[in-house]
């Protein structure tokens, strides 16, 4: 297939280049970037008033297959993902059974090929079934395609297994992700502690239980010179943590998701099982302060934590609802509205956030726009608004605290191997 | 005067009018129950549920005979001998009862927000006779009483809630409808007790007992559950008890016509001394009495409004 783009705002971070241009796409691949461009094309796309930007990699999603596909599925999560925008995921291991060896990773992208559109790379686990205790059989797991090792939504707990688990998965190069949370300190708690929590009678979640552990994977990189990547920051505290360390050159990245700069725990009020999620929604302080950490630099990733549920998981007594945001059809819109058009992060910094970085910590070939490269691009439309409906989602799992919001920023197309989704 | 709401889920949605409206009702009702022949038309033909999913003695039974006492059909569910043992789930278990004709639910609830997921889902009127931690509006409503009966009015005094504040949601309902009605209000515990940023409701924090009690014209004193001490958010019952209990000495600086009360059930020795209990200053009992006539008031008012809004659903 041959692809004309005509006179869109191209933005990358690797070439450094934010302009007007033309792009021609043959067979996948990017042929030729330039000024009035003329090529016979299968299709040829008008981009006036459109951003173009390296196809979106979201390194943090629940596909939820195997075993709970009532909520989604790998199909319908691959579609929910096209319509984002994103061209790349990576999904989490926490399925039933868990993504723990080598079977189950070749199993979900047996089934992420056929379904075909966007590329999907699967997280192995960082335990064996999730459990915290023995490593799982990282290597080949990694021969078989995980891009990465996580045991996210079950923190390991142990110190000493999360530094053998550094110490192993760096020799095949993995990155870790660790999902920072203390489950002493949380206890039973179901929101953020503060203000909100209390009037709600409702158990919180300190930030704390975040905070200690990421300072504790920060110290166990930084003495066994391995690299963490830290999953969905959402505190004031967190940030400064990592931003401490990478002034001390710790290999440590971080990542953190569109509901924690957008919201905040004001938006349970009501006992809004949308808005509940792990980490919780904490308060405006925190809010800007990974606004401040996405503009420096200190937060390399922007991540959805896609956690698509079913509605009879939400409509519940708030303590019994399961934890999740549905994220991939929002993100966009919410980076656009929230951190593009109030100027927290230039378009090439949001760039290297959505594309570039994620590309570089999970080691694949996409992140970039230049001649040679596979054709995996996003284009939207930056002034476009949007009023979000989560009825129209592909994603089987409504749940989103942002329905009925108005934002700015649309998913023109998304464009994965020179193929238009 | 009509209720804005169909519902009764708490105190801090309610303006004071409405929970002056509720009070002054209550009055009237406190007749009925003084007389000797404790039947009234109010509620003839109005059938009344409760589904507890906790347990209670007084509230339940409290809510069963203000129903009674004015003529109404009343049934109670408990929830460890009904379908919801088997699974089932709140709403569908509410919407089960709707369709009984039931014209008011009244619910007990472990979890926070409960009522409000029930009231949301159903047409028919619910109160909440506690959710979690979070409100009990029927308490606070029954406290309330007392003190404007006892003081004749509310605003302006010095009100001090001693005890396990965090877990409590008759410390909630009570301060956010003394704060209402303009009175000034202390909280009292172990700071493990206290929860995040109350002071934001508008309380003064103590850690200190004595010095939340000096000058109070009410005391309300909370009950303790004792697995929280298993919990580890206090080392004894009985260091818990000398520090954070209330007894004679310790009310000595509060006002000497002070009200000392308490939501029930007490355990004796431990948040209160026997002797303040039994003593001059406790209006423990009363409170008992004035919920009945709270309770018999509000499901009058929620039972009249439905008969006005009937065509609207």
């Amino acid at each position: 297939m041959k692809i004309l783009i005509k006179n869109g705002r191209l933005i990358d971070y690797l070439s450094d280049f934010d302009g007007i241009t033309d792009i021609y796409i043959e067979d996948g691949t990017i042929k030729e970037i330039g000024n009035e461009l003329e090529y016979i094309a299968d299709e040829i796309i008008d981009c006036t008033g459109l951003c173009i930007i390296p196809g979106m990699v979201d390194m943090h999603c629940h596909l939820r297959e195997p075993g709970f596909e009532y909520k989604e599925s790998i199909e319908t999560g691959i579609n929910s993902a096209a319509a984002g925008g994103f061209t790349t995921i990576a999904c989490m291991p926490n399925t039933n059974p868990v993504i723990d060896n080598q079977a189950i990773v070749t199993f979900i992208k047996e089934k992420a090929k056929s379904a075909g559109k966007v590329n999907v790379f699967p997280i192995g686990c960082i335990t064996k079934g999730q459990n915290g205790q023995e490593l799982a059989e990282i290597a080949e797991m990694k021969l078989a395609g995980v891009v990465a090792i996580s045991d996210d939504g079950k923190p390991v707990s142990n110190p000493l297994v999360m530094k053998r688990a550094l110490q192993y998965a760096k020799m095949f190069e993995l990155p870790v992700i660790s999902h920072c949370e203390d489950k002493e300190l949380v206890d039973e708690g179901v929101m953020n502690e503060g203000y909100t929590s209390t009037i709600l009678g409702l158990k919180g979640i300190p930030r704390e239980a975040e905070e200690v552990m990421v300072a504790r994977d920060v110290i166990l990189a930084e003495n066994n010179d391995c690299h963490v990547h830290i999953a969905h920051i959402s505190t004031k505290g967190s940030v400064d943590i990592i931003r401490n360390a990478k002034k001390r050159n710790v290999k440590v990245t971080a990542e953190t998701c569109p509901h924690y700069f957008s919201m905040t725990d004001e938006a349970v009020v009501g006992y809004n099982t949308n808005a509940k999620v792990n980490p919780p929604l904490r308060t405006s302080e925190d809010v800007e302060a990974i606004k401040k950490g996405l503009a420096d630099g200190t937060i390399d990733v922007i991540a959805t934590d896609h956690a698509p549920h079913h509605i009879d998981d939400k409509n519940v007594e708030f303590n019994n609802a399961s934890f999740g945001i549905s994220g991939f059809e929002t993100a966009l819109s919410l980076c656009v509205t929230n951190l593009l058009q109030t100027k927290v992060l230039t378009y090439k910094q949001f760039v290297a956030k959505i594309s570039y970085n994620p590309s570089k910590i999970l080691g694949i070939n996409s992140g970039s726009i230049s001649i040679g490269r596979i054709a995996d691009l996003t284009i939207f439309a930056p002034n476009d608004k949007i009023i979000v409906n989560a009825q129209t989602f592909k994603s089987k799992g409504k749940n989103t605290p942002f329905d009925g919001y108005e934002l700015k920023g649309k998913v023109c197309y998304t464009i994965v191997n020179g193929k238009i989704l | 005067m009509n209720l804005t709401s169909k519902d009764i889920l708490g105190i801090k949605d309610m303006t004071k009018d409405e929970i002056e409206h509720i009070l002054s009702t209550a009055q009237t009702m406190k007749y009925i129950i003084t007389t000797n022949n404790k039947k009234t038309p109010h509620l003839s033909g109005k059938s009344i549920v409760a589904l507890f999913y906790e347990n209670s003695t007084r509230t339940r039974l409290s809510f069963e005979l203000a129903s009674k006492y004015m003529g109404a059909n009343f049934a109670s569910i408990a929830a460890s001998s009904s379908s919801v043992a088997k699974g089932e789930t709140l709403i569908d278990t509410g919407k089960t009862i709707q369709a009984m004709g039931t014209d008011v639910i009244i619910m007990r609830h472990p979890m926070s927000g409960a009522a409000e997921l029930l009231a949301k889902n159903l047409n028919i009127s619910i109160i909440n006779a506690g959710d979690g931690m979070n409100e009990h509006p029927t308490q606070a409503l029954l406290d309330m009483y007392t003190i404007k009966e006892k003081k004749g009015k509310i605003e302006g005094l010095k009100v001090a809630i001693v005890g396990d504040i965090y877990h409590s949601r008759v410390a909630r309902s009570n301060i956010w409808g003394l704060k209402k009605l303009g009175a000034e209000v202390n909280v009292a515990g172990p700071s493990t007790l206290i929860p995040t940023e109350i002071e934001k409701m508008g309380v003064k924090v103590f850690n200190c007992v004595h010095e939340a009690i000096i000058d109070a014209d009410v005391v309300i004193a909370l009950r303790i559950q004792l697995e929280r001490q298993k919990k580890g958010l206090f080392p004894t019952t009985r260091e818990y008890s000398k520090f954070f209990g209330i007894d004679d000495e310790k009310l000595k600086l509060a006002k000497s016509d002070v009200l000392l009360m308490h939501p029930g059930p007490v355990n004796r020795g431990i948040e209160l001394s026997s002797y303040a209990i039994d003593g001059k200053n406790s209006v423990i009992n009363e409170q008992v009495t004035n919920g009945l006539a709270v309770r018999m008031a509000l499901l009058y008012i929620l039972t009249r409004r439905n008969k006005e809004f009937e065509n609207i659903d």
